[in-house]
């Protein structure tokens, strides 16, 4: 194997595990935390390509990984104040309680 | 090199493996803080010494305090940070799922054809990154800068806000 297929399979394996973390939790928090897995380990793949493949712009895929990971962490942000929001209109953050639209 | 990458391989996967599957939810943001980390070794690892820093401030540093501060201002009590596990069936499920989708994405990527021609390794100087991101990619360095402001203003006003006649709302 190569070391490009090195790379994406370690991060087809963190995709894996991340999916497997969101789709088998019910703590709303653990779900999130899945999700922020499975976007890292899509923009590992950005800086596998840059490096390992054939290679046209020098700074591309750096440039598109840092704003990658700027928009994970506006996510993340957004994500952890709808938590906070849910626990103060159901003092729960388990996600099977979190059935009503209303507050 | 490759024994190096395999290592950080392990390491993150095992991290990320164990925190999904933990009971304690402190546990297992502890220990994806550690897989962070190793995603961070493996930028390193690459070469893209600016990405690895800006991974270790962002996810090790900024969004591990603000999801450990998220846990602890959600439990009811002070020892309230357990997870426990959901159902067999839906957990059976989700490991069924996840594992068709790493069989899909393994069997993708070792039969795709890649060159594996030893390539030399771009090297990119803080300095080029800079007149990049101000030159070429102004315009989007303008966006994220409104989408963060824009996300972090709606963050607080979700988190803190609450209609003023919502009778919950009130101590």
């Amino acid at each position: 194997m190569s070391h490009l297929q090195l790379c994406l399979a370690f991060s087809s394996v963190l995709f894996a595990v991340g999916l497997t973390g969101a789709l088998a939790r019910s703590n709303s928090i653990l779900v999130l935390l899945g999700l922020e897995l499975m976007l890292t380990a899509a923009i590992m793949n950005f800086i596998a390509f840059w490096r390992f493949g054939p290679s046209h712009a020098p700074a591309t895929g750096v440039i598109f990984a840092v704003f990658a990971i700027a928009v994970a962490a506006a996510e993340t942000a957004v994500g952890l104040a709808l938590v906070i929001s849910v626990y103060r209109h159901q003092r729960n953050i388990r996600l099977p309680e979190a059935n009503r639209l209303r507050g | 090199m490759n024994a190096v990458l395999v290592i950080i391989a392990l390491v993150t996967v095992g991290a990320a493996v164990v925190a999904m599957s933990g009971r304690n939810l402190l546990h297992s943001v502890l220990l994806l803080t550690v897989s962070w980390a190793g995603v961070a070794a493996f930028y390193l690892w690459a070469g893209a010494e600016f990405v690895a820093f800006a991974q270790l401030l962002v996810y090790v540093g900024a969004i591990s305090m603000a999801v450990l501060f998220a846990v602890l201002l959600t439990r009811r009590s002070r020892d309230d940070v357990a997870a426990p596990p959901a159902s067999r069936s839906r957990g059976i499920y989700a490991i069924l799922s996840g594992a068709a989708v790493a069989a899909v994405l393994l069997a993708a990527v070792s039969l795709a054809p890649l060159s594996s021609a030893p390539t030399p390794p771009p090297s990119v100087t803080v300095r080029q990154l800079g007149d990049q991101l101000m030159g070429p990619h102004a315009a989007s360095l303008l966006v994220i800068a409104a989408l963060l402001t824009v996300a972090l203003i709606g963050a607080v006003v979700l988190a803190a806000g609450g209609s003023p006649g919502n009778p919950e709302d009130e101590p």
